[in-house]
This record gives structure tokens, C-alpha cells and sequence, in this order.
């Protein structure tokens, strides 16, 4: 299993990671090697087997009521924000 | 070449819970910016969601209401991309397994005719919040208070052939999920929108045409216009020998046409899988059941009922019926008319609903339930027509008297002087005077000029002030001018 | 009375019960332990001394009161994954280094509740992903027992703590191994949950399908103590399991007679003879007290490693891009575009490791690669928990290493990423399958702590510390300090 420096730099854009010029062959070379031990998977006989995504058998979603339980608390919550202004965040402009 | 065009819609439908789809957060229009935006909604590192039980109950009342099926399990999935307005960088929805799949609604035609519209499927997603462009040099602002409100997203087979289609279908779903109580309906304020796949094909071709997808068109308005620019453009593209690109548009109201998005220009890659901070929903037939049995009587069902029990026309009954409030309003002036056993005054009872009732609505902006003239002050109205002391005509300005002054019909009746001239004596008197006056006229009218019944008819109405009951003048009028 | 950062939960909290130390004092004592040795082993992102003297005033007035629980006044520190209130909360991370947390996870806030003091927040690899605390933010963690080694991770910090006598328990997470293989390198007790038994909310993700909470500490019925304030249903947690929390304290002295263990055939197969030569020394113990062992095979448990570094940067692809610079986190300087800003902000926020992880997520969820990566690693998934599964209709507990050596030298692995993901070959299985584990000192070798590994059907904790308590009765290995921490 082999991926390219362009297959690098299309993952990492699809990511939104930035990766520097050096770094995109050594990431390469890398997920390569990672792939390779993931390939081993194709040894297993998986015919008919259902998959799972959930480590526990038969569990299921539970429901919460309908109830209102929170209260305005975008003050706290905006404290950690890099860019607010009145009450709002802010990103560089977005073209639709 | 002949065109035929495909258009199917998604059309996403907020469910009218009170907190949101997977957190306590309220879900009302209108807060200040984040006001309602919790931890949860706003991806804070390490909360999780938790899902809304009602959104789950509407969902499913959706599913019984189109006929579908509604799944015993059910499992959401994240859809991954980037955007300030999806906190999470992933939308939980539905993927490969939705809650209601295969159901379908009726649509009239201009022609009279009815079409099946066949229902894909439905899921429930969450809503993502608002991108604020304006007033902000070189900034879009984020307000995260829709994020994680329930919607349904509801997606149409490709079975609609026009924009005329698409828009009774859209507001076939819209009576539908108000009906049900599972939407407000109110297009202004998002809570019902809709994403148009457009594409064209020589008519008769099996394939189907490259299709581009307009998105979050709110109003029925930009639905026809978005659709009919794109219909239009397709169509020129081709015919000048070019190539329809899938791509997804936008409509801009302001110029009429539509444009491809910018944002969405980048192929996307959603890379779905299943949510695994949520397990199967699971429903079984007892739930199902119950939800059934608390349905309410479904647009086409009162309709039909209408047509049965008060005689009415399909058309009648299908305006009448495209909101609950206005079927119900009806039905009780109509019953207090004892239009059941007399089509004839559940007709008059339709008339006056769909027309002026209406009109004022419309003109003062104002919801059928909080009508200012009740259905019972209506049936008032409309008796004084049955026992014929006002016409039908005079009718119009009392409902308009009752409206602005808050009267029944008998006060504006009696305060205007309106009540009908049916005395015989009086009419007669009046017919002479007009044939007097206009000699030439009715010598034009004995040499076969008959159009001008109509004329002589105004002139006694315009003389009584509009009183004279119709009918009757009608029958002395003839009676005159055919004795000489 | 022995000195106090060498009691146990268990003895500390019968001597504040007696009087014989207020948690203040204790308190103290500890803060000023860390303060002594931390800088050597960089165990701790933050200690909050002002509020836990605070919290440990509050806890003796509640001894006062008459309102104290067994563990009212007892220090100990949280893995860096849990968000606490008020403080900072990094998960190793440059990119929370600054993020102050607004809520408390639910472990936080039951432990709160039950009276603990929180003395700190402990080092971590980034995002919980790594096997030897080298990926954190803020440097490497020492392992106590040779600062030239790495105490395992992810919750490196949390053992070499322990370890170390600094706290006498500590919570951790574990994802694929991530409680196990670093207490096992550090020669303390480690237990991580059933799946579903600690509440994940306030737990900062990492794969949520794999994650779950629990404690290190130095014996096991200190971890059964904690684990039961900890564990129980949490409506804020949809994978939290609605079953009541057994009071795991009152089995641990059960007998082992007639008790089934089986030896796990796939963890002996290429073992270090040396390591092996323990863990049949160890199971010599639990077969004079009555166990009967035999031998039992797994022959999908190979596969762990492929199907965890499918299924686990999958969900980290996902669970990770909510960190975009926009809400909270690092964010670049002067982004040119939203693009900019994203990428930026992420590149930067990000260490290696964890970027490799997202990435390999990304590319196996994406189009054309799904079903052969993802949807085939779910089948081997349910594969191993089948054969798990069988295993237990024929064994009460399968048993083994905890891991395939003694803890490496710092930067040994760090070159290359497949031999750092196999540090975890034993310890992954569980996680898939969701099973409950442990990792009880069971030797040294070199002056090494070596781990045993016991792996119980869903919601058998109970059997787990009961048999870890008994093994823990007729040995020491669990008291043994490191040299310069007794």
C-alpha cells in the first residue's frame, strides 16, 4: 500500500490540516506503512459477517424528553472564543 | 427539439419541538445571537448528544401520514465537512438507514387531474446555524442558535414534470406537516425551505439529464422562479450545444436567477459512517401504533369528507383544506348554516371563506384563527342572505362592516339601511323610472339589442342603492320590457 | 503510622475516618511531593494547589459535619482528558493549551461529589493518542522507575504518578489500551471499564467507540473503591449503560476456588520468555488458590492491531474537527481566508501523531475506500468479539501479558508509527470488543515493572478485582515503589 505525496496533500486538504512542504513526504511514507499493517485485514474471511459499530450487542438509543434545559450562558461560553463581537463569531469572510 | 423537464426536491421541514434535537437547548425564532446555543451545540470538547424523543415522535407521524415505512432501526450517521455555521465540522443525520422510506402524496393538476408524487425517504437531521455577511468588512459572523434544531428532511422521487408541479407538491407537504402539527410551516423564518434537482431531457429519452441543485429556496415564489431560470437555462445551454454541469446553484431573488455557489465548488467528500456516539433507534409496532392512533384527520381525508357531507367541489374542497384552521372554520359556519343537508348554503358558507373572508385576511395579514369575524357572527351573516333580507352582493359590505367594526351582521345591517327590497311595488316603481329616463335605450332593446338587460338591471341597483333583491328584479325587469 | 504518600485509597481513608490526618494535612503533603519530584518526571500539565487546599478544607468540614463517604478528603489527580470546571483542561494538546473548561465531565463531578480532592491535571500523550506519553504538548512524561524510559501511554502521566507515590490514584482513559499498558510500565493497578460503565461526557474524545474511563491506583481494591464512585449511568451519555453499579468492594475477598482462567494462546505466541516466565508465575499463584487454567485461542485477536488503526482514526477523523479555531482553541495568526484559518489553525494546533491519525481517518472513510477499509474492519470487529465471546462460555477471565515488553527508552519507537501502534497488541482486543480489563504488577524484570493482564466478560469488574485482590494478597509486586520515591 502506497500513497503519493499528492495523495497526502488531498487527504490533508480534505482534513483542513496544513502541512508543510517537508512534512508531505514523510506522511507519505508513513501512512504507507500504516496502510500496510491495515492490509492484513484482507487475510480475514468476513463473507455473511455483520458489521459492528458498537461494542456492546443490542443496545439501543435512548430518548429524552422534550424539555428545555438550558439557559443563556454565551458569555462563559464566548470566553474561550479567539473573535466574538456582540455575541456573535467571527470567521474571515465567507463567499457563498 | 421538445424539452421535458425532472425536477425532484428536498425539502426540509424544522420540527416544532421545543429543544433541540440532541441537547436541552430551546429552539424558539428569534433570540439574541447564541442565546440558545449550549455546550453541546456549540461541539464544546467532550459533551455528547442525546436524542429529542419528540423530534422522533414526528417523525414517525410524518412517515404514517405519506404512507411510508417507518423503520423498526434506524441509524445516524455524521456527514463531515467544514463550515463556521457546523460547529461539530459534522452534521448528524441519516445515511444508509432512515427512519421513514417509500411513502408518496397526491397532487392536483391545473387540469384537474391528479398526480402521485412518490416520497424516497425522510430522516431526521439537525439544522446548522447562521452565517451572518453583512455590515462586517471582510468578516462573516456566526450565530450557532439554529444549530442542532430538529428538522425532516424530506426527498421527493424525481416525478415532478414542471415548477407549477413542484409548487403544489411543496405546498402539499407544507398543509401536510401542519396538519400534523410537526412544522409551523413559516417560510419566512427558515422553518420550511427546500433544495430543487432540476434537470431537462429530450422528451421521450430514458436517461435523465445532468441535474443542478438550487438550494434553500423559502418561499413558493423563488421555487417557481428558481425553477423555471433554471429550466430555461438548461435548456439554452443545450441547445446552443453546450454541456448542463452538476453543480449546486443558488437563487438570487433580487435578479431572478440562480448562480453556482461558490462554497460548494470543491467536490465533496461527506465520508458518512455511523455516529458512534449514538446507537440504533429502535421502534417497535406498539410505539407505531400508538402514534397511528393519534393522527388527526389528513388533508385528503377532509376533503373528501367536505365533498360528502357538505356537496362541495374537489376544488372547493381542496382550497378549504389546505389549512386545518380554515377547513374547521368552515365546517362551523357551515354547520351552523345547516349546509350538511343543504349544499346549497354550505356552498354560500365556502364562497364567502375562500373570497372575501380570505381577501381580508390577506389585506390585513391577520391568521384564520384569529379571524375578527368568528364562523359563528359568518353563519349570521350568511343567514340574512338565506332568508334573502339582505343579496349576496350586500353580503360583501356587511361581512367588510362586520369586520372593521366588530358588529354582528344584524347591527351593520340595520346601521347602513341595507336590508333588501323585496317588496314588488317598489321595485316596479324603481323599473319605471330607469325606462323613463333612458327612452333611446329601450328602443335599442326592443330592436334586439338585448345586452343592454344587463345595463337597465345596473341602473334600478345603482337607484336602490344595490338593495333590490336580485332575483326578483330579474323577473319584474323581463316581465317589463318583454309585456312592452 | 506509615508515611502517608505510601498509604493506599484504602488506608487513607480509614486514617481521615480515625482522625488520624486531616485531608489538609494530606493535602499538603502531596503538593508538596509534586512540587519536589514533578519536575524530574513532568507527570502533571497543571496542579491547582489553591483549590485543592480549598476542596480538602470543604472535605474535613464535611467529616465535621458527619457527612463524609469513604472517600471524603482523598487527593488524587485527573488524566487531562477530563474537563474540570474552571480550570484548564489540554488534552495534551497545543491546541487547548489555553482552553479553560466551563463544565465538569461526570467522573469529575461524581468524584466531586463523593469528596475527592483534585490535586491536578496529569500529562497525557495528544489527544490520548500514543503509547508512551511522548506526543504531549507539553513534553514527554519520565517513567519513575528510569527516567531514560517512557511510562507507557496515554495516560502516562496518571501511572508515573502513582508510580511514583505522588497521588495514590489517579483517573485515565483507555482506547486501546491507553489505562493498561502505561500502569503496566509503570508497576501500578489499572482497570478499565465495560464499555459503557463510566460516562464518556466531559471525557474529551478520541474514538467514541473505544473510549472509557477508569482509574489507576496502587492496588485493586483502591480501583474498586474509585471505580464505584465513578461508574453508573449518565443521561448525558447515549452509550451509557442504564444497569446499577455493584459495590465492588464488598466481592474482592471472595474465593477463587473452582474460578476458570483462560490462557490467552495468541499473547504467548513470540512472548519474551522472561515476561512469560512471570505471567506463569502469576498464574501458578491464582491455581493455589483454587483457579483452574487452561489454555484458549483467539484466532481472530491478531487482526486488533489493523482493524483499531481503521476503526479508531476514523472516529478521531470525525470527533477532532470540531477543533476549526473558530469556537474555542488555537487559531492561527492573520488568516488569509476561511480556508487559511482552518488549516492554519489545525496545522499548527495539532502534533504529528495526531495529525497521521486524522489523516489515515480521513482516508479510509472516503469515497472508494470505505468498504474496504472501514465497513471490512467492523466485520473483523465483530469477528474478534465473537471469538471473545466463545472464549467465555468456556473460561471465567482469559489471562496474559499486558504488554509485549518492559518500558522503552524515550524516542526508541518514536521513528516509526507501526512499531508504536504494536506496543498495544495485547492490550486492543478488549477495546473492540468493549470487555473489562485490567493490569496488575506481577514482577520486574530489570528493575521493570511487568503487567498481567485480565480480561472478564461485559460487567464483570467485580470478578476482575476479586481476582486481582486475591493475587494482590499473596504478593507484593503492587507495593513496590520506584527507587527515589519510597
Amino acid at each position: 500500500m502506497s500513497i503519493t505525496r499528492s495523495q497526502i496533500a488531498d487527504i490533508a486538504h480534505l482534513a483542513r490540516l496544513a502541512l508543510s512542504e517537508q512534512e508531505i513526504p514523510v506522511y507519505a511514507e508513513s501512512l504507507s506503512r500504516v496502510l500496510g499493517l491495515v492490509e492484513q485485514l484482507q487475510r480475514a474471511d468476513t463473507a455473511g459477517v455483520t458489521p459492528i459499530a458498537h461494542p456492546l450487542p443490542g443496545q439501543r438509543q435512548r430518548l429524552r424528553p422534550d424539555e428545555v434545559t438550558e439557559t443563556d450562558q454565551h458569555e462563559l461560553y464566548q470566553r474561550n472564543a479567539p473573535q466574538v463581537q456582540a455575541g456573535l463569531y467571527l470567521v474571515p469572510r465567507v463567499i457563498e | 427539439m421538445e424539452w421535458e423537464t425532472v425536477i425532484g426536491l428536498e425539502i426540509h421541514a424544522q420540527l416544532a419541538t421545543r429543544s433541540k434535537i440532541f441537547s436541552g437547548s430551546a429552539t424558539a425564532y428569534g433570540a439574541p445571537p447564541n442565546a440558545q446555543a449550549n455546550l453541546v451545540d456549540l461541539a464544546y470538547p467532550g459533551v455528547l448528544p442525546v436524542l429529542n424523543a419528540e423530534a422522533v415522535r414526528m417523525a414517525v407521524k410524518f412517515g404514517l401520514a405519506i404512507n411510508a415505512r417507518v423503520a423498526r432501526r434506524s441509524v445516524f450517521a455524521r456527514k463531515n465537512y467544514f463550515y463556521p455555521d457546523l460547529p461539530k465540522g459534522y452534521q448528524i443525520s441519516q445515511y444508509e438507514l432512515p427512519i421513514v422510506s417509500g411513502g408518496a402524496v397526491d397532487i392536483l393538476l391545473e387540469d384537474g387531474t391528479s398526480r402521485r408524487v412518490g416520497i424516497t425517504r425522510a430522516h431526521l437531521e439537525e439544522d446548522a446555524g447562521k452565517s451572518l455577511h453583512e455590515g462586517l468588512a471582510g468578516l462573516t459572523a456566526v450565530d450557532l442558535n439554529r444549530a442542532g434544531t430538529p428538522l425532516i428532511e424530506i426527498v421527493s422521487e424525481p416525478h415532478l414534470r414542471s415548477a407549477r408541479e413542484a409548487v403544489a407538491y411543496m405546498k402539499k407537504i407544507h398543509t401536510l406537516v401542519r396538519y400534523l402539527g410537526i412544522c409551523d410551516g413559516n417560510m419566512q423564518e427558515g422553518s420550511f425551505r427546500c433544495d430543487a434537482n432540476v434537470s431537462v431531457r429530450v422528451r421521450g429519452a430514458e436517461k435523465f439529464g445532468t441535474r443542478t441543485e438550487t438550494k434553500n429556496l423559502n418561499s413558493f415564489r423563488f421555487v417557481e422562479r428558481a425553477i423555471n431560470y433554471e429550466i430555461a437555462r438548461q435548456i439554452e445551454v443545450l441547445e446552443s450545444g453546450g454541456k448542463v454541469l452538476q453543480e449546486t446553484r443558488l437563487y438570487d431573488p433580487d435578479r431572478g436567477e440562480t448562480r453556482p455557489m461558490r462554497s460548494k465548488e470543491e467536490a465533496n467528500d461527506y465520508r458518512y459512517f455511523p455516529d458512534p456516539d449514538l446507537l440504533p433507534l429502535e421502534i417497535d409496532q406498539p410505539y407505531i401504533d400508538t402514534v397511528a392512533a393519534g393522527l388527526p384527520e389528513l388533508p385528503d381525508q377532509k376533503a373528501l369528507r367536505l365533498m360528502n357531507e357538505y356537496g362541495l367541489s374537489a376544488y372547493d374542497a381542496g382550497v378549504l383544506t389546505a389549512s386545518a384552521e380554515l377547513a374547521d372554520y368552515f365546517e362551523v359556519a357551515a354547520r351552523d348554516l345547516g349546509g350538511r343537508s343543504a349544499p346549497h348554503h354550505a356552498k354560500l358558507a365556502a364562497n364567502m371563506v375562500m373570497g372575501e373572508l380570505s381577501g381580508l385576511l390577506n389585506r390585513d395579514g391577520v391568521q384564520i384563527s384569529d379571524s375578527r369575524v368568528d364562523p359563528a357572527s359568518l353563519a349570521g351573516l350568511l343567514r340574512r342572505v338565506v332568508d334573502n333580507t339582505i343579496s349576496g352582493t350586500i353580503a360583501k359590505d356587511v361581512l367588510e362592516g362586520m369586520w372593521e367594526e366588530g358588529r354582528g351582521a344584524d347591527a351593520v345591517i340595520e346601521a347602513r339601511g341595507l336590508t333588501q327590497i323585496t317588496d314588488e311595488s317598489a321595485i316596479e316603481t324603481a323599473i319605471e323610472a330607469v325606462l323613463a329616463a333612458n327612452p333611446a335605450r329601450l328602443a335599442d332593446y326592443r330592436a334586439g339589442k338585448e345586452k343592454l338587460f344587463g345595463f337597465f338591471i345596473g341602473e334600478v341597483m345603482k337607484a336602490t342603492a344595490r338593495k333590490a333583491n336580485p332575483a326578483r328584479l330579474n323577473e319584474l325587469l323581463k316581465k317589463k320590457l318583454g309585456g312592452g | 503510622m506509615t508515611e502517608l504518600h505510601l498509604m493506599t485509597v484504602a488506608e487513607l481513608s480509614a486514617a481521615l475516618h480515625a482522625g488520624r490526618v486531616s485531608s489538609v494535612e494530606l493535602t499538603r503533603a502531596l503538593l508538596a511531593r509534586i512540587e519536589r519530584h514533578d519536575r524530574a518526571l513532568n507527570a502533571f500539565i497543571s496542579v491547582d494547589a489553591e483549590s485543592a487546599l480549598a476542596e480538602a478544607a470543604a472535605a474535613d468540614a464535611r467529616r465535621h459535619a458527619g457527612d463524609a463517604g469513604p472517600l471524603t478528603g482523598v487527593p488524587i489527580a485527573h488524566k487531562d482528558i477530563f474537563c474540570t470546571r474552571g480550570q484548564k483542561t489540554t488534552c495534551g494538546s497545543r491546541m487547548l493549551a489555553n482552553f479553560v473548561s466551563p463544565y465538569d465531565a461526570t467522573v469529575v463531578e461524581r468524584l466531586r461529589a463523593a469528596g475527592v480532592v483534585t490535586l491536578g491535571k496529569t500529562n497525557m500523550d495528544e489527544f490520548a493518542m500514543g503509547s508512551s506519553n511522548e506526543t504531549s504538548f507539553f513534553g514527554p512524561v519520565r517513567n519513575p522507575w528510569d527516567g531514560a524510559r517512557v511510562p507507557g501511554g496515554s495516560s502516562g502521566g496518571s501511572a508515573a504518578a502513582v508510580a511514583a507515590r505522588l497521588v495514590p490514584a489517579a483517573t485515565g482513559t483507555d482506547t486501546g489500551g491507553s489505562i493498561r499498558q502505561p500502569a503496566a510500565l509503570c508497576g501500578v493497578t489499572g482497570i478499565k471499564p465495560t464499555y459503557g460503565r463510566v460516562s464518556r461526557f466531559g471525557m474529551i474524545a478520541f474514538a467514541s467507540s473505544l473510549d472509557q474511563g477508569g482509574v489507576l491506583a496502587i492496588s485493586a481494591e483502591d480501583a474498586a473503591l474509585l471505580l464505584g464512585a465513578m461508574a453508573g449511568f449518565d443521561e448525558r451519555d447515549s452509550t451509557s449503560v442504564e444497569l446499577p453499579v455493584p459495590d465492588y468492594t464488598a466481592t474482592l475477598e471472595q474465593p477463587l476456588k473452582g474460578l476458570k482462567i483462560g490462557m490467552l494462546r495468541e499473547f504467548f505466541a513470540g512472548l519474551d520468555p522472561a515476561i512469560e516466565q512471570l505471567i506463569r508465575a502469576a498464574l501458578a499463584l491464582l491455581h493455589a488458590q483454587g483457579a483452574v487454567v487452561r489454555e484458549v485461542s483467539l484466532p481472530n485477536l491478531p487482526l486488533s492491531v489493523p482493524t483499531y488503526y481503521v476503526v479508531a482514526p476514523a472516529e478521531c477523523s470525525s470527533n477532532l474537527a470540531r477543533y476549526d479555531g473558530v469556537r474555542y482553541g488555537h487559531r492561527c495568526e492573520q488568516p488569509r481566508d476561511l480556508t487559511d484559518l482552518y488549516e492554519r489553525s489545525r496545522g499548527e494546533g495539532f502534533g504529528a501523531e495526531v495529525k497521521r491519525r486524522i489523516m489515515i481517518g480521513t482516508y479510509v472513510l472516503s469515497a472508494g475506500y470505505y468498504d474496504a477499509y472501514y465497513l471490512k474492519a467492523q466485520q473483523v470487529r465483530a469477528l474478534i468479539a465473537a471469538d471473545f465471546e466463545r472464549a467465555f462460555h468456556e473460561v471465567d477471565v482469559v489471562i496474559g501479558p499486558t504488554t509485549p515488553t518492559t518500558a522503552f527508552s524515550l524516542g526508541a519507537k518514536s521513528a516509526d508509527p507501526v512499531t508504536m501502534y504494536l506496543s498495544d497488541i495485547y492490550t486492543i482486543g478488549a477495546n473492540l470488543a468493549g470487555l473489562p480489563a485490567m493490569s496488575v504488577p506481577c514482577g520486574l524484570l530489570e528493575e521493570l515493572p511487568v503487567g498481567l493482564q485480565i480480561i472478564g466478560p461485559h460487567f464483570s469488574e467485580q470478578k476482575l478485582l476479586n481476582i486481582a485482590h486475591r493475587y494482590q494478597c499473596e504478593s507484593d509486586w503492587h507495593l513496590r515503589v520506584p527507587r527515589g520515591f519510597g
